[in-house]
């Protein structure tokens, strides 16, 4: 089966007072139909940029979209005219965003929001798009949906708008949603009823999701498939067993040491990722995340490596030394032992 | 209240209550209701210890540390620091007690004047409480600090844009200690960090409470980094403790409905673990504190809910040695 989302090779830059800042640099990547894939990285990364990429949603000055391939159900939507690529967005392709409040419209009710995508996408009338909208909000667990469809945005909790966010994106069954830090800005508790609901929805209905996020907690959870970034480029890329148990990026192995966990007793310190988050204005030829690397020779300075298979087939790590970073943490293992 | 024999606790808070009136029209103003953020709540904190204050939005964690500065009046109860009861003082006796109690905020970007060099930044507080009144000795512990935090002592002609939010919380940590002073309220002081930057900040606070026996209340809603950094923890519904226990025994063993529903809910970064566990999401959302439920607060949506949590306030009690849950259900 062909994959629904195939990204190839794709750039994008963004022209600043500083120099031109390449938040995407070349990233390839594919989501099969129905399946969850997560996008992880900690900000400046390029997981946003690169999911609004996607949609072709780059404001153009001062962003760019320079190279690459979308091919969505197999068409490649850098090439659609802009008239075709608007009933992609919202038909095919739905999206929810971190800040529901400003992602949805403060002046219209909830209903107009959700029965405009439908007369919009599917030619419904008035009667029949509220009939569906009714429909879809019981189905994202808002009660007393009738009610709710004459209220305004600002009269919802997060978590409800939140709730519609997914309404609207789910109203013309989609065949992907990019979900964009779908719950940072909500409760613990209530992200985990957002998540949950996500998660069964499109299992049901059988709609593929990327989630971009930076909580890896979250990615455990609910994602099957991981693309790790750092700095405009993935890093390493595979099944969520593969990243969590058998990183082989420098990177990725910082990463997931230096985060507390809820499970594990108090530890006397952590293990931070050392250094700062590079400057994107001045990137050079070599691996971007060598100055914060212990793995680093000076090979990484010359090159930049590409992701190639480590492992199991679908396991793609960018570093010349994956080998070692492998061995050394069978090392650490076999010391604690 | 459990603290080891013979010392006394820095700080006791005692059945601390924060209502803020609500008041309705334009010409006479007359009022209509209470928001009850903090709602009767004690606990204290020994020399040294840090204590964590944790809850979802709204339920009174950043109120009651406000209280505790006196960066509000609270509407009733004691707040003994040192022994002494600071919740009636008037602003100009308080002036003494800022120099001993600090805060470090969540927000890096609005917390520092974005017009002034990180040195005045650090400097101001130390001019202002007239701690050293030679410029060249106020320059030199500006460095000290700044080194001290992690931080190259040139940071100090620079201005807060030139940072990265890491390296600016680090500035408001500098700051907090310029004075100082013996308790820190850190209020989501991590919240806004990168994953890889806030273990740094985190080893750094560490750090710094060894190095000059540093007393935290530390305010988060990030569950994971609360177990690892402090000793005890206290968790907050609607203005009130529910539970309050030593971090290992909390996480371990949570007893309150609203615990286990609140741990229940954090992913952990282990697919693995993820797979293997029992999830159950608390039903419903948080009510307003407007008119918060009458009993227990939590009633509404807790599993264990019978007629008598409609009607009776469950007290904090002592289920095993310092671990303390406010539900009448817990055997």
């Amino acid at each position: 089966m062909p994959p629904l989302l195939e990204v190839r090779d794709l750039h994008t830059e963004f022209r600043t007072g500083a120099g031109v800042v390449r938040a995407v640099d070349g990233i390839s990547y594919t989501v099969d139909p129905g399946e969850t894939v997560a996008i992880v990285g900690e900000s400046g990364s390029g997981k946003s940029v690169e999911a609004l990429s996607i949609m072709r949603l780059i404001p153009n000055p001062p962003g760019r979209i320079v190279s690459g391939e979308v091919l969505f159900d197999g068409r490649d939507l850098r090439k659609l005219p802009e008239e075709e690529m608007r009933a992609v967005r919202g038909r095919d392709i739905g999206m929810v965003f971190q800040e529901p409040m400003t992602s949805l419209n403060p002046v219209l009710t909830i209903g107009r929001q959700i029965t405009e995508t439908l007369e919009q996408h599917q030619g419904a009338t008035r009667e029949d798009a509220e009939k569906r909208a009714i429909e879809l909000l019981e189905m994202v667990g808002i009660a007393d949906s009738r009610r709710r469809l004459r209220q305004y945005p600002h009269q919802l909790s997060g978590g409800m708008r939140q709730r519609v966010m997914i309404a609207v994106a789910l109203a013309c069954n989609p065949k992907l949603i990019i979900a964009d830090e779908p719950t940072t800005a909500l409760d613990v508790t209530i992200q985990a009823q957002i998540l949950e609901l996500m998660k069964s929805l499109t299992q049901r209905l059988g709609v593929a999701q990327i989630i971009i996020t930076h909580n890896l907690g979250v990615v455990a959870r609910y994602a099957s498939r991981v693309n790790v970034m750092y700095a405009g480029r993935i890093v390493e890329a595979g099944t969520a067993e593969a990243i969590y148990h058998d990183p082989r990026h420098p990177y990725t192995v910082a990463l997931l040491k230096s985060v507390p966990r809820l499970d594990q007793p108090r530890r006397a310190r952590l293990d931070p990722v050392e250094g700062s988050p590079p400057d994107l204005t001045k990137l050079d030829g070599g691996c971007a995340f060598r100055p914060r690397c212990r793995f680093a020779v000076d090979k990484c300075a010359t090159a930049y490596p590409r992701l190639e298979t480590v492992g199991e087939p679908g396991h793609l790590a960018a570093c010349f030394r994956s080998g070692e970073v492998a061995a050394a943490r069978e090392n650490t293992r076999e010391s604690a032992a | 209240m459990r603290d080891q024999p013979g010392t006394a606790p820095l700080l006791e808070v005692r059945g601390l209550a924060m209502h803020f009136p609500i008041t309705e029209g334009m010409v006479v103003s007359r009022k209509v209701g209470d928001v009850k953020a903090v709602d009767g709540i004690d606990f204290s904190i020994a020399r040294g210890e840090t204590l964590g204050l944790v809850g979802e939005s709204g339920c009174g964690k950043t109120t009651t540390g406000r209280c505790i500065l006196r960066l509000e009046k609270p509407t009733q109860g004691q707040i003994l620091y040192d022994g002494k009861d600071i919740s009636r003082l008037p602003q100009k006796e308080l002036v003494g007690l800022r120099r001993r109690m600090q805060v470090i905020f969540q927000d890096p970007y609005s917390s520092l004047n974005p017009r002034m060099k990180v040195g005045d930044i650090i400097a101001e507080p130390i001019r202002v409480h007239g701690l050293e009144p030679d410029p060249r000795r106020r320059r030199d512990k500006v460095r000290d600090l700044l080194s001290v935090c992690g931080l190259d002592p040139k940071f100090a002609d620079r201005y807060p844009h030139e940072m990265s939010g890491g390296q600016r919380q680090r500035v408001g940590i500098a700051r907090a200690l310029a004075m100082d002073p013996e308790f820190i309220v850190c209020d989501e002081a991590v919240s806004a960090l990168d994953v890889s930057i806030q273990a740094q900040v985190v080893n750094l606070l560490e750090d710094l409470r060894e190095r000059y026996h540093l007393t935290y209340l530390f305010i988060a809603h990030d569950l994971s980094v609360v177990r690892h950094l402090c000793q005890r923890v206290a968790v907050m519904y609607l203005g009130r403790i529910v539970e309050m226990a030593e971090s290992d025994e909390l996480f371990d063993n949570p007893m309150h409905p609203y615990t286990q529903a609140l741990l229940s809910a954090v992913p952990v970064p282990d697919p693995r673990v993820e797979a293997g566990r029992q999830f159950r999401p608390a039903r419903g959302e948080i009510p307003s504190p407007i008119n918060p439920p009458s009993g227990c607060v939590f009633h509404p949506r807790c599993p264990m809910a019978v007629d008598n949590c409609r009607k009776a306030r469950p007290t904090l009690r002592e289920m095993r040695p310092g671990h303390w849950v406010a539900c009448s259900e817990v055997k």
